[in-house]
């Protein structure tokens, strides 16, 4: 336990979306800390609740889903019980998000100078000249030539990467101290996805910037995080230093995820897929809902996993799963006799 | 721009030639074109005068050729009733037209956009659901019902507003208006409303429908994770994306609104060129009615280049794509 | 009807709509029997009855016993002028979408299913009517025509037939692509048979849905035209004859001359919109089965 307070504390997150058909708990029973300077690498398969976590964060689930439970305790201030103007002045400001898309999220009728400055204007008293002179600074940060020409364009005047950047700049020109980026490489090409990701973290080292990087892929959190969480139907299911999980990845799952990656495993060897899909949020089984996919399911994953230390580094590194568990009822039962 | 204004210019050009060729092609559809432009009263005299500035004993394409000529002067024979040219009818009765068509288009801009914009943003609370429930009655029921219930009401029952007629007109550049006199005022107002009903309930339908749409968008929750306070969320990343369809579409519905005015300016006895349409066509004063068609199109023509202007100057990226090629 | 009656489960807006629809329907049909006289019959009507308020008794002798929705400046029982005006507007509502319906489906169908030339020839006439107001068309159409029955059920014919076609095509362009035409065209099944036998049931759907919507639209512009005096003559006075007929007495204090068969209309006009979005609903999900 570090005395010094995080800069961010989720305590027992719990988002959900009622549908016709049941509940959808997206994110259920969350709970992380980053500090500042911090990267912690938010892992899982697409629909594992990762994006909905980084909403429910800054407050921006759509109805009808809503966070029903838990705690965002940002510089030790409760994001979820905030009054609505509060919350407002800090999103955007001390806590940023980068969307997955960059296509969709400019608004495709403003310009890039409007879209810059609004987000000054919105959270300090700066003049129009000297916000527009930070807009111009912004988008020379974030690598975009000639940016007092590319200021008066229009955002479907730019390609997918440089869409990307103007909202990172945009994001960052308010330099926030907790950046959320979700999957800000997922829609570009190969060659735009490296660019991008070196000119974040570039950035966020140079300004002490914590950062939580949303992704599926296991190989980009590996060269980018101090920290990893792994994310799956809805729970974090393990997390500790990018060393140690990668290392000596505790739960199935990711070790799973660490088998599907080709880069990490010998050429000519075989990847090793995880069997199956994610299973529905609607009906998710009362113990481990990675059971079905799972190798080494036994007995003991009817009932809900044990959240615990492996200890591998320290207490840090944590794990949500009954095999080398103290307690585990099959060890119990296998000891008896 | 000039470029594409040009083009503009030069499409809606070709479109007035073939509204009038189509115009023509029907009078002759119709039966002998001596019958639709000579009145039955004249005499021989003026029949055979006719003929000769028509050209009427002329090869078809001549015809045709004289008759454009003709109608690019504005000669589209005189009225048989009035025995005035039958332009000069519609062009007389053209502003009061104009002026209630104007009134209803600003009332529907006016009042449709907020209350579209207030239940897309709450569609389910109570206020949102009255707000459809009564845009799908302004839909449903008849104008002309509308304007009845109007006259009962506020006419007969509690006598607050006149029925009938323009009032007191006011100059304005040359133009007879009322809207600015009380008098003219109390008796634009019941007309108007009556003929913007329909429009308010379209506009609040595609307000509200944009605005749902808009707010799913992740441009308008990057608005929000940016710390922009709600009313320029509103006001300005929603509204000016639906501002785009709802200004095409308004633009369109004006020259619906010219034509829908013939109903309300035959209830409220408002001296329009609509109600000059219905008195011509019962008393079968064809010129007149031909002068009407051709002066509507010519409108419409004149309101979809207005609009594709306007829809570029709102949509960056159809100035752009335009500017390509 | 309780299988009707289910359906229409959700609201209670959309329930009394059905059976004021039925009723109105019955209403209609069942005009010369159930109506306490014959408006147009001159005989029955009394002038020394003209205009007298609803609820007035009837002078001794007329077939009526008491006038329940006033009358006419003729004499006429409003409430018997209201059920046979109902029969006309009803008949030439559903005479002129079941006409243009025929004629759009065929058309929609041809160009969804041939494409190419005729498909831009038939699309583009369709825009071009579609790009002036339904009014405007039947008005001039009416001035070139004149008044009577078969003349406005082409007029309104005139105005509708594009809808059909526009939804006729967009369905049929989607089915076209599907297995089952395929399969059709291998069996050598004739042409007419595939577009009418296979392709048709197919797209038939939401096209019963701008068919019901556009009964309604069709009945509206029918009264207003009539109102305006060029749509029907006097002599087959449809519900907007009968309130064009009161508004002259509309300002002197006679309301129910116009104002009882207004309500008649709307209520006409209402439940027909509401059953028919209702249809919608119920139609859409099995639209998206497919």
């Amino acid at each position: 336990m570090s005395m010094v307070q995080p800069l961010l504390e989720v305590n027992k997150l719990q988002t959900q979306f009622p549908t016709s058909s049941g509940i959808a708990k997206a994110v259920d029973d969350v709970s992380f800390s980053l500090a500042a300077g911090e990267i912690l690498g938010l892992v899982g398969e697409s629909g594992c609740g990762k994006t909905v976590t980084g909403f429910s964060i800054l407050g921006l689930v759509d109805p009808p889903g809503r966070v029903v439970g838990g705690q965002v305790l940002f510089k030790g201030e409760d994001l979820l019980t905030m009054d609505t103007e509060r919350l407002r002045a800090i999103r955007g400001n001390r806590l940023a998000m980068i969307f997955q898309d960059p296509m969709m999220t400019l608004n495709p009728v403003l310009r890039i100078d409007t879209q810059l400055i609004e987000t000054l204007q919105a959270h300090q008293d700066i003049s129009r000249a000297a916000a527009y002179d930070r807009a111009l600074e912004a988008l020379g940060e974030v690598g975009i030539a000639e940016p007092a020409q590319r200021l008066r364009a229009y955002p479907h005047q730019f390609s997918g990467g440089m869409r990307q950047r103007v909202a990172i700049a945009i994001a960052l020109i308010n330099r926030p101290d907790l950046i959320i980026a979700d999957e800000p490489t997922t829609a570009l090409d190969v060659t735009i996805q490296g660019q991008i990701l070196a000119l974040v973290q570039a950035l966020c080292r140079e300004r002490q910037m914590s950062l939580i990087w949303i992704s599926h892929d296991l190989s980009v959190v590996a060269g980018l995080a101090d920290r990893v969480a792994v994310m799956y139907a809805g729970k974090i299911v393990e997390s500790g230093t990018v060393r140690a999980t990668l290392d000596h990845p505790a739960h199935p799952y990711t070790r799973g995820l660490l088998g599907a990656i080709p880069a990490l495993h010998e050429r000519g060897s075989r990847l090793l897929p995880i069997p199956g899909t994610t299973p529905s949020l609607l009906n998710l089984p009362a113990g481990c809902a990675f059971a079905d996919r799972c190798a080494q399911v036994h007995g003991a994953c009817a009932l809900p996993p044990p959240d615990f230390a492996v200890g591998h580094d320290g207490p840090s590194h944590r794990v949500r799963c009954w095999l080398n568990h103290a307690n585990s009822p099959n060890r119990i039962a296998d000891a008896a006799p | 721009m000039l470029v594409f204004l040009l083009r503009r210019l030069l499409q809606s050009g070709v479109v007035l030639l073939v509204m009038s060729l189509l115009v023509f092609v029907g009078i002759y559809a119709i039966g002998n074109p001596v019958d639709i432009l000579i009145s039955p009263e004249a005499d021989q005299a003026e029949i055979a005068r006719t003929i000769a500035a028509f050209g009427l004993d002329q090869p078809l394409w001549t015809q045709y050729l004289i008759y454009l000529q003709q109608a690019v002067r504005g000669n589209f024979g005189n009225s048989f009733v009035h025995g005035t040219p039958a332009l000069a009818l519609i062009v007389q009765r053209l502003p009061a037209t104009l002026e209630l068509a104007c009134v209803a288009l600003i009332l529907a801009v006016s009042l449709g956009i907020p209350l579209g914009l207030w239940a897309g943003l709450r569609p389910a609370s109570k206020s949102g659901r009255a707000i459809m429930g009564l845009s799908i009655l302004g839909f449903s029921l008849p104008t002309f019902w509308v304007g009845l219930m109007l006259i009962m009401l506020f006419s007969v029952q509690l006598g607050w507003l006149p029925s009938n007629g323009r009032g007191a007109t006011t100059e304005l550049l040359g133009v007879p208006v009322s809207f600015l006199s009380w008098d003219g005022f109390k008796h634009l107002l019941m007309p108007a409303a009556n003929l913007a009903l329909f429009k308010i309930s379209l506009v609040i339908r595609l307000t509200r429908a944009g605005t749902q749409e808009a707010l799913l968008q992740d441009y308008v929750r990057f608005a929000r994770a940016k710390g922009l306070r709600s009313a320029r969320v509103v006001f300005v990343h929603v509204l000016k994306n639906i501002l785009i369809p709802i200004v095409t579409v308004i633009g369109l519905e004006f020259g619906s609104l010219i034509a829908f005015a013939v109903v309300t300016e035959s209830i409220f006895a408002w001296p329009g060129m609509g109600k000059l349409l219905i008195e011509s066509i019962n008393l079968l004063d064809r010129p007149v009615v031909v002068a009407y068609l051709l002066t509507v199109v010519a409108l419409f023509v004149v309101i979809n280049l207005v609009v594709d202007i306007l829809y570029s100057l709102l949509d960056p990226r159809i100035r752009l794509s335009d500017q390509a090629d | 009807m309780k299988i009707l009656l289910d359906a229409f489960s959700p609201s209670w807006v959309e329930r009394c709509a059905l059976l004021v629809l039925i009723a109105l329907l019955l209403g209609a049909l069942a005009a010369p029997l159930i109506s306490p006289q014959n408006p147009y019959d001159l005989a029955q009507l009394s002038l020394s009855d003209g205009r007298l308020p609803p609820g007035s008794a009837a002078s001794a002798g007329q077939g009526v016993q008491r006038y329940w929705l006033g009358s006419d400046d003729q004499g006429r029982d409003m409430l018997s002028a209201i059920l046979y005006g109902l029969r006309i507007s009803l008949l030439v509502g559903l005479s002129s979408t079941l006409l243009a319906l025929a004629f759009g489906l065929s058309l929609g169908l041809m160009a969804g299913y041939f494409g190419g030339r005729l498909d831009s020839l038939i699309m583009r006439l369709a825009d071009i009517q579609l790009s002036f107001p339904a009014i405007l068309i039947a008005l001039i159409l009416l001035a070139v025509l004149g008044q009577g029955v078969g003349k406005i059920v082409t007029a309104l014919f005139a105005v509708q037939w594009a809808y059909y076609a526009r939804t006729t095509r967009s369905a049929a362009l989607v089915e076209r692509r599907k297995d089952y035409i395929e399969a059709a065209r291998l069996l050598g099944l004739s042409t007419p048979r595939i577009l009418f036998r296979h392709l048709l049931p197919n797209c038939l759907p939401p096209l019963i849905v701008v068919a019901a919507l556009q009964v309604a639209a069709a009945i509206s512009l029918e009264a207003t035209l009539s109102f305006l005096g060029i749509g029907l003559p006097i002599t087959e006075p449809s519900l907007g004859l009968l309130i064009a007929n009161g508004f002259q007495y509309l300002l002197a204090g006679n309301y129910w001359i116009s104002f009882f068969p207004g309500i008649a209309l709307v209520l006409l006009i209402v439940a027909i919109n509401l059953v028919a979005d209702r249809l919608r609903d119920i139609i859409n999900p099995r639209l998206q089965k497919q």
